[in-house]
């Protein structure tokens, strides 16, 4: 059938005909089956439509919520370090560094549902089941007043909540409240008396440094041009010296890394961040490295002798909190051997 | 590019090293007079390696990437902004760059879930909601259609956020860096719209279309189905090359003029809708707080704004007084810039620069003011103006309006003070 009209086409163009053009559609493309827009079409608008059945009430939610979310939202829906916080705030959006949550700013319940649901968790979206991100939903409804512990939280009990700020928005006014930018003439000369500095950004000095790296090769060229090394090399990724590595197995090993970078960084300059640096880890005792705050299982652990070893590893990381219950890492798990294989392989290239 | 702490040190020592290297074989200019060489520069009577010796080869670098000495022209990241590297935001070189193209290995990056690797064969883009018949394409459909050409900027509603209460990042790479400027290929929308047919929808007014992301963020705005079906764009090329991964290969959607957040990469889905969704990222983010806590939502177009890009902080004179290029860009989200003035006085009398080339609709613009400087500290200054008669306005007319929390659609006029010894620092002017 494709074949046809391009023959056509063909015999057109010698005959030196124009080719005919195309009216209305292409016909490219194919329908969508329903089983496909049900596996994408998951949003969920304000009143509710694209909800599935299901519940969740908030005392699940929250244990929920501490295996699944707490690592970076905090026990208490109160955010760690940068990481979002999602309870409280209410009453702060007049006022200086207003804290905007759910409880404070969002005016939807249905936009929680639908981010949790397609979202989340990071590094581990569309992983949850509806009952549970209904508990989420609820849970963080808890946290922020809203509802009691033994509120359940269903497809039919999502109407009957309103978000505080639900009324707090207003669609785009500019044309209007800023009808004064839009000026026929402009000043040009005379616009103000004087002119002062009031605010100077080296004050704050919160503006990141910039590499001396060209400073280098600036100084380098200019006193001897022939000599100047290539910079790009010495800033390149760290050579791997141990042997027994696999090359291959370490670059696969560092894309399936992609899945932890959230929580963990790896190499020169990494710092500890929601989880502990990873640099010589392969046979260091666990719970050791320094500064991280670690799980008390975590740390009797590695009291009791817990050597990361391929064997303990790879354990740890096909199931992370059947291997080690209670483990902050809310890590779902590798489900490949070969990813697990990888993976320890790109950290040992990092000892 | 390496982040040991040993490899930083304070901005002036890298002003200090620019006009070091500057100097070498050549001493500063004075106003109009001509340079006075006292010796021989060895650059041109010694034969220099270059000169006598041999190059690299053809395919020495089958893609090539900007020479060593450039290596300080990337992108850059305020680590402080955001809880890590992932869900967060660089800024494109703007400072280093001329002309109105960014090319695409500078230009800013945004992820909310990582910059993903979604290969072609595995690309699907599906039309679903109130359309005739729900479709899916490949790729490879996506090229069969009628394609067009188109310059557009790109800004983060954030670009610009983090000086809405007063002059914090000195440099304009930083201040004003959340922003690029390419020409895509690519089909319109309306194009793959009418593919699936929008008899369904009934009356375009009051319609949407929600579209979103391949990646775990799964991103997703909604936008009126009239702006859909006017320019927006489904692009897979970007200024004649695929797509790179930070920006949306294999398809990212193309939103002319309005805030960056709306270009969904990774495009996989279009549906047609009776009313917004209100994602996370048309509610919680992307709404403008007004000082009395009440939130502008809906706040998609960009408003015409302006910047020197040199001199700046990151661009410090080095040549002293005489000839001296000021140069800058200029955009606006509601048509074509139509002329930009710059002042050197912080804003009590300005001169009319000179466009690069005349204003693209929706797209960058360059200007220029050529000038004779004397040497003496100026309060830089770029002012904006737009074919819909709109003037960018200052810090203070804005936050008038809209009080100190907004974050987004901060498009202020910004000031440079740049000082005698030609270094420049990000100041607010009364």
């Amino acid at each position: 059938m494709s074949k046809f009209p391009k023959v056509i086409a063909a015999a057109a163009l010698s005959a030196g005909l124009t080719l005919p053009a195309y009216g209305g559609t292409y016909g490219l493309g194919r329908p969508a089956l329903p089983e496909e827009i049900a596996a994408w079409n998951i949003d969920v608008s304000p009143d509710g439509t694209g909800l599935p059945v299901g519940s969740g009430d908030a005392l699940t939610g929250e244990e929920v919520f501490a295996e699944k979310c707490a690592v970076c939202h905090g026990d208490f829906a109160e955010g760690v370090d940068n990481w979002p916080k999602l309870a409280g705030g209410q009453g702060t959006l007049d006022r200086e560094d207003p804290l905007k949550t759910v409880g404070s700013y969002w005016p939807y319940l249905s936009t929680t549902w639908d981010y949790v649901n397609r979202s989340m968790p990071f590094g581990a979206a569309q992983t949850l089941e509806p009952d549970e991100v209904y508990a989420i939903v609820a849970y963080i409804l808890y946290s922020n007043d809203l509802v009691d512990e033994d509120f359940v939280l269903s497809n039919e009990t999502f109407a009957d909540v309103t978000l505080p700020n639900a009324e707090g928005f207003f669609v785009d006014d500019r044309l209007q409240s800023e009808a004064h930018f839009w000026k026929p003439e402009p000043c040009m000369a005379d616009c103000k008396d004087s002119v002062e500095i009031t605010m100077r950004a080296r004050v704050l000095d919160v503006t990141p440094e910039e590499t001396v790296a060209t400073e280098a090769v600036v100084e380098e060229a200019a006193a001897e041009p022939v000599a100047a090394e290539p910079v790009v090399e010495a800033a390149a990724e760290p050579v791997v010296e141990t042997v027994a590595l696999d090359p291959e197995l370490v670059a696969k090993g560092a894309k399936v890394f992609k899945k932890c970078k959230a929580c963990h960084k790896v190499g020169e300059g990494a710092k500890n961040s929601t989880g502990p640096i990873l640099n010589g880890i392969f046979g260091a005792t666990a719970g050791m490295v320094e500064g991280f705050k670690y799980s008390k299982p975590m740390l009797a652990a590695g009291e009791d002798g817990l050597v990361w070893d391929e064997e303990a590893l790879a354990a740890f990381l096909t199931k992370p909190r059947k291997f080690m219950k209670g483990t902050k890492m809310s890590f779902a798990g590798l489900r490949k051997e070969r990813d697990i294989e990888a993976v320890v392989s790109y950290l040992r290239s990092f000892d | 590019m390496s982040d040991k702490a040993d490899d930083f040190a304070p901005s002036r020592r890298q002003f200090l090293a620019g006009a070091a290297a500057t100097g070498v074989g050549a001493a500063a200019v004075g106003a109009g007079q001509a340079a006075q060489a006292a010796t021989p520069d060895p650059l041109i009577t010694e034969v220099q390696e270059w000169a006598s010796g041999l190059g690299d080869g053809v395919d020495a670098t089958p893609y090539g990437l900007p020479i060593q000495f450039e290596q300080d022209v990337v992108r850059r990241n305020v680590e402080w902004l955001t809880a890590d590297t992932i869900s967060s935001i660089n800024f494109t070189p703007i400072h280093a760059l001329d002309g109105t193209i960014t090319p695409q290995g500078c230009s800013f990056e945004r992820h909310h879930s990582g910059a993903i690797e979604l290969r072609k064969e595995d690309y699907r883009l599906m039309i679903n909601g109130l359309v005739d018949t729900p479709l899916v394409f490949s790729y490879a459909d996506l090229e069969r259609f009628p394609r067009e050409n188109r310059v557009y900027f790109c800004e983060c509603a954030a670009n610009s956020g983090m000086e809405w209460a007063g002059a914090q990042l000195n440099g304009a790479q930083f201040t004003h860096g959340m922003i690029h400027n390419m020409e895509y290929s690519g089909v319109s929308l309306r194009t793959l719209l009418e593919e699936a047919g929008l008899a369904a929808a009934g009356d375009f007014k009051d319609k949407w279309v929600y579209v979103e992301g391949a990646d775990a963020s799964s991103n997703g705005r909604s936008i009126p189905l009239e702006k859909a079906l006017d320019d927006v764009l489904v692009a897979f090329k970007a200024n004649g090359e695929a797509l790179r991964k930070e920006h949306g290969y294999p398809v990212r959607l193309v939103v002319p003029g309005w805030e960056g957040n709306m270009w969904i990469k990774w495009l996989r889905r279009i549906e047609v809708m009776d009313g917004p969704v209100e994602s996370r990222e048309e509610t919680s983010k992307y709404t403008d707080t007004m000082a009395d806590g009440s939130a502008r939502k809906w706040t998609w177009e960009m408003d015409a704004k302006s910047v020197v890009t040199s001199p700046s902080p990151q661009s410090p004179i080095t040549h002293g007084s005489g000839p001296l290029v000021i140069t800058g860009l200029a955009w606006s989200g509601r048509g074509s810039i139509t002329g930009v003035d710059v002042s050197i006085d912080g804003g009590k009398t300005w001169t009319e620069a000179r466009l690069g080339a005349p204003g693209v609709d929706k797209a960058l613009a360059r200007f220029y003011l050529d000038v004779n400087w004397d040497g003496s500290e100026m309060l830089l200054q770029s002012r904006a103006r737009d074919s819909a008669g709109y003037v960018q306005p200052t810090k203070a007319e804005l936050r008038e309006v809209r009080g100190l929390n907004s974050i987004y659609h901060n498009n202020a006029i910004q000031t440079w003070w740049v000082k005698a010894n030609g270094e420049a620092e990000n100041v607010e002017v009364s």
